[in-house]
């Protein structure tokens, strides 16, 4: 079987999976955000750059949550939320992340100039 | 009343062009049944026939055969002239015209393999384009050609592995059928594997 693949028929191949792996890094990575979306209760309560190190507390039902910008990366470093899950979710950077503190209704999102589609809604 | 006969006067390219169409027509339905992941994803064994009408009888009847398989295959899967046949229209004709380039590559370093692996992106290339400019001009499809991307370079490669072992063994079978053949140029065109005698 193998004798029947000549030269150029390898290298034919590689180009192919050139071509394939280029369009993967291409098209499928993320878009790198600029914004990060602060909401509370479902509005937005701020709309923080991602190029300015800084906190922001933003207030829920069960107090406050702290979001920390640092590095163009955001994370939601304090809620008060039992599980935790937003916290232990750690640092967003990629345009579409997002990171829920249910109980506390507040939710960080990272925006950039073009969104992320997303699994769930595409 | 008169019985009017209709003669159309055939020749034997042309039964020989109707038999392996008949193949290609067979494989395509066969594969038409084959659950598959997503829309437009598919072996393409239909191909391999293409193939081997390209290396044996030359690119104008690897035409026809490919030609004849898409329209007479639509046909009888229900889906002439709708965007599937549309599709597999521009994918065939997409992967011709790249066939007829390619088929001028130095032979000693390219084979069939190349060959199918080029037809495979060009046919998915072909068709994400039609679909681009006609039926979703959205840049949304962008987000599906790396996997048409893989699914053409499995099948491709598969293709025409498959091609290339069939070619080899209808080369290898000419001096048992017919020994008393000397001439080089009749050696060169060997009957395909497939086909069988006449």
């Amino acid at each position: 079987m193998l004798r029947l693949i000549k030269t150029g028929d390898w290298l034919v191949l590689l180009a192919g999976m050139i071509i394939t792996a280029w369009l993967f890094a291409a098209l499928w990575q993320g878009h790198a955000a600029n914004k990060a979306v602060v909401r509370s209760g479902g509005k937005v309560v701020a709309e923080l750059s991602l190029s300015e190190n800084r906190s922001y507390l933003a207030h829920g039902p069960l107090g406050t949550s702290r979001i920390e910008i640092r590095n163009r990366r955001a994370r939601v470093a304090e809620d008060p939320s039992p599980r935790q899950y937003c916290v232990k979710q750690g640092w967003l950077s990629q345009a579409g992340e997002a990171a829920l503190c249910l109980p506390n209704q507040v939710s960080l999102e990272l925006t950039g100039a073009k969104k992320l589609y997303d699994s769930l809604s595409y | 009343m008169t019985r009017s006969v209709i003669n159309i006067q055939t020749t034997p390219e042309d039964h020989r062009i109707a038999q392996l169409s008949a193949f290609a027509i067979g494989l395509s339905v066969m594969e038409a049944v084959i659950p598959s992941p997503l829309p437009g994803i598919k072996p393409g064994l239909a191909n391999i026939v293409t193939l081997l009408v390209l290396e044996r009888f030359g690119l104008r009847a690897a035409v026809w055969v490919s030609l004849l398989r898409v329209v007479a295959g639509s046909l009888i899967l229900g889906t002439f002239l709708s965007p599937s046949f549309v599709l597999s229209f521009s994918g065939a004709a997409a992967s011709l015209a790249a066939l007829a380039l390619a088929r001028h590559l130095p032979r000693r370093w390219f084979g069939a393999i190349s060959l199918s692996i080029i037809a495979a992106f060009v046919h998915i290339a072909g068709q994400m384009a039609v679909v681009y400019l006609w039926l979703i001009p959205h840049a949304g499809i962008l987000y599906l050609a790396p996997i048409f991307a893989a699914a053409a370079l499995l099948f491709g490669t598969v293709n025409g592995l498959i091609t290339a072992n069939l070619l080899a063994e209808g080369e290898e079978s000419i001096p048992a059928r017919t020994p008393q053949i000397q001439n080089k140029c009749l050696s060169r065109l060997p009957p395909l594997p497939l086909a069988g005698e006449d």
